[in-house]
């Protein structure tokens, strides 16, 4: 009943947004959709477990991402509200450009709490579908290039998906059930044939890897993130990848029901060390900012699979890690707006001596960078923490002291980029053209850094106990 | 049936017609493969693969072909007789595989043609230079996760139902818009220049 409510709304917004050219309307449009995704999210809060629909349960998981996304689309909204008043849009970009943001909002929280791996499957055409609008948003070359390569690469992605529902479903046809749902696969996990479930994993995890961001389909993630307006760039450096993410705990949860959990888990630990390895050869030469805060993300990802395969607490250490990872990265997003506004470039050559220009950002851009490479202050140091435990724990010594190293490595080209771009004079500037940019356009990325620190020093009893339900999906 | 499919898709030199052909033969398979689903299910199923498959489709790259004027040639990075052995070797693989596959669910001929069929559009993807071959391939991939559909859709039409209606969805309507934005913005269709976005 409220998932009707929900979508037809998301249909009712979108619509109007897409067709509506009045500007007023339009904000309220899309103030109404927040309230409409605050109210779904807090209502499936309050009723957990309960299957609407037949095909979607809430679980704690999924309703700990949808109130991930409900607080993530508040600032995604309003960048994006300032992106389009500085750009000079036209209406008709306008409305698509939001009426693409709410499609992808709501197919990602749809997706989340989807009970049925095709159910699953179909949301994630859709957010290919509307990312592509994102992408495509300033109609030239190098964005065509890069939505063509996003397109082509989540086809074939979605495509190699469907294959290993084909073959889930020969593994489940043989244990004589013939229903896809995540409760039922769950229950007769022990049943299943083993040769398909290896086959149907290997596909399934492949296609979500162009999602969740990590070898081998990362790519076109990379050349979106950095091709689509910093406002959506952020929502797919974060709600996005948690959609990825989704897809690969839930089916990994039905093997943590098997024997052969150690095969998949050494699968998905080569393709994390892989990914790793892969963010800190680009991480150390890389001389776009944006694309190196795209492959931040491919970084964190890795970590967060790593922590998933090792089990023990790096289940726990996952979860919590990937749902900080969505309020720091998207708070990076967002200030490259201004960097942006302040070069006109993003080159690591052109940039430079930030502090000078716009302090409340420089700040920003410091604690997002303590944050991302996971120092002290910041939450995801916590999570990593745990993730090194745990791998320390599973005796992965070889492979902990090989993710220790390459960590160093990003955080020695994190860091030389960042500060050159916070103190290094940069060469060619006219000071005359850079405009003044106001401490309060700052004020939603101070908050999702604190959201995130809070999080993990002082975690809510709510946050606790939907983590540690979520945790025991994986028994 | 399967063997005269394999024959023809070893060649890879007519795209368009190979793609109408397949969507006919595709025609044909089901047609004889899905004999317990109920009629309305069927005849979607049918003209789907007639239909859309065997001619909408291919028209519609046709037209996109003669809009862009795109040289009729497939600009191959290899030539055509090492493909000619790779796409066998393909072949080859898959039949070996298929051996070691004991399962009575599974039609073992379909399970060859659809792994050869996927696997030989891999390949098609990776060795053309032009766009438009590289959509081709998509469909070539498409076509074989169709047949992997049928051999092990029989008893769940519901799931080849899916599959088709988002496969259609997934691989027209993006492929077939964003290539004619490319043919607009993008005088000459050469994948060489869409290489400028990288590190």
């Amino acid at each position: 009943m409220i998932i009707g409510i929900f979508l037809t709304g998301t249909l009712i917004v979108g619509g109007g947004l897409f067709f509506n050219r009045n500007t007023a309307v339009n904000y309220l449009l899309l103030i109404s959709y927040l309230a409409l995704l605050w109210f779904f999210s807090i209502y499936e809060l309050n009723a957990p477990d309960r299957t609407q629909f037949e095909f979607f349960k809430p679980d704690s998981l999924g309703i700990l991402m949808l109130l991930t996304i409900s607080v993530v689309s508040i600032p995604a909204f309003w960048h994006g509200y300032r992106y389009i008043a500085l750009h000079d849009e036209t209406p008709k970009s306008r409305g698509l450009f939001f009426a693409a943001m709410v499609m992808l909002i709501s197919a990602c929280s749809m997706a989340y709490i989807s009970n049925h791996i095709a159910v699953i499957w179909i949301f994630t055409e859709i957010t290919t579908l509307s990312a592509s609008a994102l992408i495509y948003h300033h109609r030239n070359i190098r964005a065509l290039e890069g939505v063509w390569k996003y397109v082509f690469i989540c086809a074939i992605s979605i495509t190699f998906i469907y294959i290993g529902i084909l073959f889930l479903s020969l593994a489940v046809k043989q244990a004589g059930i013939d229903d896809l749902s995540f409760d039922s696969l769950y229950t007769h996990a022990s049943k299943l044939n083993p040769f398909w479930l290896k086959l149907a994993f290997l596909f399934i995890f492949t296609g979500f890897t162009a999602k969740l961001g990590l070898v081998p389909m990362y790519t076109a993630g990379i050349d979106a993130k950095d091709k689509a307006p910093a406002p959506a760039g952020a929502l797919l450096a974060s709600v996005l990848m948690n959609l990825g993410f989704i897809g690969v705990f839930r089916f990994y949860a039905v093997f943590s029901h098997t024997p052969l959990l150690k095969w998949a888990s050494t699968v998905m630990i080569v393709a994390a060390v892989l990914s790793v390895f892969v963010a800190t050869v680009y991480m150390t030469r890389i001389k776009n900012i944006k694309r190196m805060f795209a492959y931040s993300g491919i970084e964190h990802m890795g970590l967060v699979i790593l922590g998933l395969a090792c089990g023990g607490i790096g289940v726990y250490a996952a979860i919590l890690h990937i749902v900080l990872h969505s309020f720091v990265k998207p708070s990076l997003f967002f200030q490259f707006n201004q960097i942006y506004r302040v070069y006109q470039s993003k080159s690591i050559y052109d940039v430079g001596n930030y502090f000078k220009y716009n302090k409340a950002g420089a700040i920003v851009l410091l604690l997002g960078f303590f944050s991302a490479t996971a120092m002290p202050p910041s939450g995801l140091f916590i999570s990593e923490f745990m993730i090194f435990q745990s791998l320390f724990e599973a005796h992965y010594i070889l492979i902990l002291a090989f993710i220790l190293i390459l960590l160093t490595m990003i955080i020695w080209g994190f860091g030389s980029n960042i500060f050159r771009l916070l103190f290094t004079p940069p060469i060619h500037i006219n000071e005359a053209q850079i405009p003044k940019i106001k401490a309060w356009e700052s004020l939603p990325q101070y908050l999702l850094l604190l959201i995130a620190v809070y999080l993990a020093y002082a975690p809510p009893a709510l946050l606790v106990n939907l983590l540690q339900d979520a945790v025991k999906l994986i028994s | 049936m399967s063997l005269l499919y394999v024959s023809i898709a070893n060649r890879l030199l007519t795209y368009l017609r190979i793609l109408v052909f397949q969507g006919f033969i595709l025609f044909g398979v089901t047609y004889l493969t899905l004999t317990d689903v109920n009629h309305v299910n069927l005849i979607l199923i049918l003209l789907e693969t007639i239909v859309f498959k065997a001619i909408a489709v291919p028209w519609f790259i046709n037209y996109v072909i003669r809009r862009n004027e795109i040289t009729r040639e497939a600009e191959p990075y290899l030539p055509n007789f090492v493909s000619l052995i790779i796409v066998s070797l393909i072949f080859v693989a898959t039949i070996i595989l298929s051996h070691f596959i004991q399962d009575k669910n599974l039609d073992k001929t379909y399970f060859v043609v659809a792994l050869s069929t996927l696997f030989t559009g891999l390949y098609l993807i990776i060795s053309r230079k032009k766009i438009i071959t590289h959509v081709i391939g998509y469909l070539f991939i498409e076509n074989g996760v169709f047949i992997l559909s049928l051999a092990v859709g029989n008893e769940m039409p519901m799931l080849v139902n899916l599959g088709i209606m988002l496969d259609i969805f997934a691989s027209v309507l993006i492929l077939g818009v964003f290539f004619n934005k490319i043919g607009d913005v993008l005088k000459n269709p050469d994948v060489n220049l869409l290489r400028n976005l990288k590190d």
